[in-house]
């Protein structure tokens, strides 16, 4: 059980979250960041589904990473991807209609997910299954919490609302307050997203130094 | 005996292997979840007609038994008005519309007759649909229910809000003459001599609304020649 958790272990976890972040440090999954995240709860829906794929996806790879022939390695964990995103879906279908429906535009963006792509290359292929499920887990966790802090300011400034519900008081639109139209845009997007990569390597300092 | 991963032969069979497992994974897994997916989007699709009806957030269970009892007749209907089959309209996908094949609903709720017209259009991105109620004077708006397959979320996306659908209740869908007037505008612009059939669209979304109000121009217009027709009869029985 020790070596379950170890210190090797917890480090593949704990920092994609953070130092080694899939989004702001890797720069990974920029595109459907941007595209999801005009409201939070897409963005929750979508971060959990590319955390569970991720996960599966290292463990497949991982366990038929030796047998896997170099050249084609990468049509092999993308064939894995989609064939894992598909089930999925139709397992959604069948027996969680109202989340398959909510899903439907995010299915097609998990598979081309670059996150996805770039934790398989990278660490499924070299190691075993149990580290590739907490790097999946980890590295989904990093891009969730991402999704979760820019969906939250675009929903909030945007609309006045989180999850749907009011936030902003009606007291404040009456006295002049406005919602920021422009934070509904994918623009504001990829500038929150610079301002998140900003406050973590002000806080944290710059990994390449 | 060790293997040469990297040989032509080896290549070519793990990939043919691999191609073999993925189909047999998905086609059973298609055919087995086939039976309960069916089921929902049925259940789904009674549910959006029963929201146009302004029947809002139904429980599953309740929703076949809901629409057997609101829903009187599901015919179709072509563009010249002339009823070409007396049931049958709901199982005719949103696909297969044309002019020769309309599907439509005649509802009752409580002692009032109303008529559910199911649309489709283009989005921005891809297609949208929706269905709209009319009363049984089949000039008013009794409720709207619009959705769509891939727009924006936050923007294009909110034409499936109640909010918005509720726009459109008490409209005017046709002036006098029979022109289709119930138009979506761009928000804040509906002028005040003209709420009677004028709609808020959705900032943001322009190209969504747009979508929305050619959809709504588009098959009300098709749906003219029948409803005219029902007024008749309706007329008619009103004499007797």
């Amino acid at each position: 059980m020790s070596k379950l958790f170890s210190k090797e272990n917890r480090k593949v976890f704990t920092e994609p979250l953070n130092f080694n972040n899939p989004i702001v440090v890797q720069v990974l999954g920029i595109c459907s960041a941007l595209a999801v995240t005009s409201q939070l709860e897409p963005a929750i829906v979508m971060g959990l589904s590319v955390t569970v794929i991720t996960a599966f996806a290292g463990v497949i790879i991982s366990l038929i990473r030796k047998t896997i022939p170099t050249r084609i390695r990468i049509i092999i964990q993308l064939v894995v991807v989609a064939t894992l995103v598909t089930i999925v879906s139709m397992v959604l279908k069948a027996f969680a209609y109202d989340v398959s429906v909510q899903l439907s535009v995010y299915v097609g963006l998990i598979i081309t997910n670059c996150i996805l792509m770039g934790r398989l290359e990278a660490f499924s292929m070299m190691n075993g299954p149990w580290e590739s499920f907490l790097d999946g887990v980890g590295n989904g966790l990093g891009y969730a919490w991402i999704l979760v802090v820019v969906g939250a300011a675009r929903e909030l400034l945007g609309a006045g609302t989180l999850l749907g519900f009011q936030i902003v008081p009606e007291v404040a639109y009456e006295a002049g307050y406005v919602n920021n139209g422009m934070m509904t845009m994918p623009a504001m997007a990829l500038i929150l997203v610079g301002v998140v990569i900003w406050v973590q390597r002000a806080v944290c300092g710059d990994k390449e130094k | 005996m060790k293997i040469n991963k990297n040989s032509n032969l080896y290549t070519v069979l793990y990939a043919s292997g691999v191609v073999v497992i993925v189909a047999f994974l998905l086609a059973s897994f298609s055919l087995m979840l086939k039976a309960p997916s069916e089921a929902n989007e049925r259940i789904d699709k009674m549910k959006q007609v029963l929201a146009s009806l302004n029947l809002r957030n139904l429980d599953n269970s309740a929703v076949e038994a809901a629409y057997a009892r609101i829903v009187v007749k599901d015919m179709v209907v072509d563009a010249k008005g002339t009823v070409v089959a007396e049931k049958g309209g709901f199982d005719i996908e949103q696909k297969a519309f044309s002019d020769d094949c309309l599907p439509i609903y005649i509802c009752r709720i409580g002692k009032a007759e109303k008529i559910v017209l199911p649309l489709v259009g283009k989005g921005l991105w891809g297609p949208i649909w929706g269905y709209l109620a009319l009363n049984d004077d089949c000039r008013t708006v009794y409720g709207a229910y619009f959705n769509h397959a891939s727009e924006t979320a936050g923007l294009g996306a909110l034409i499936k809000d109640e909010t918005f659908q509720n726009e459109f209740r008490n409209k005017i869908v046709t002036d006098t003459a029979g022109q289709v007037v119930l138009t979506v505008v761009k928000k804040g612009n509906v002028k005040a001599e003209n709420t009677t059939f004028e709609c808020d669209g959705i900032s943001g979304a322009t190209l969504t609304t747009n979508g929305v109000n050619n959809m709504l121009h588009e098959y009300i217009a098709k749906y003219k020649p029948f409803l005219d027709n029902y007024l008749k009869k309706k007329e008619e029985n009103s004499h007797e």
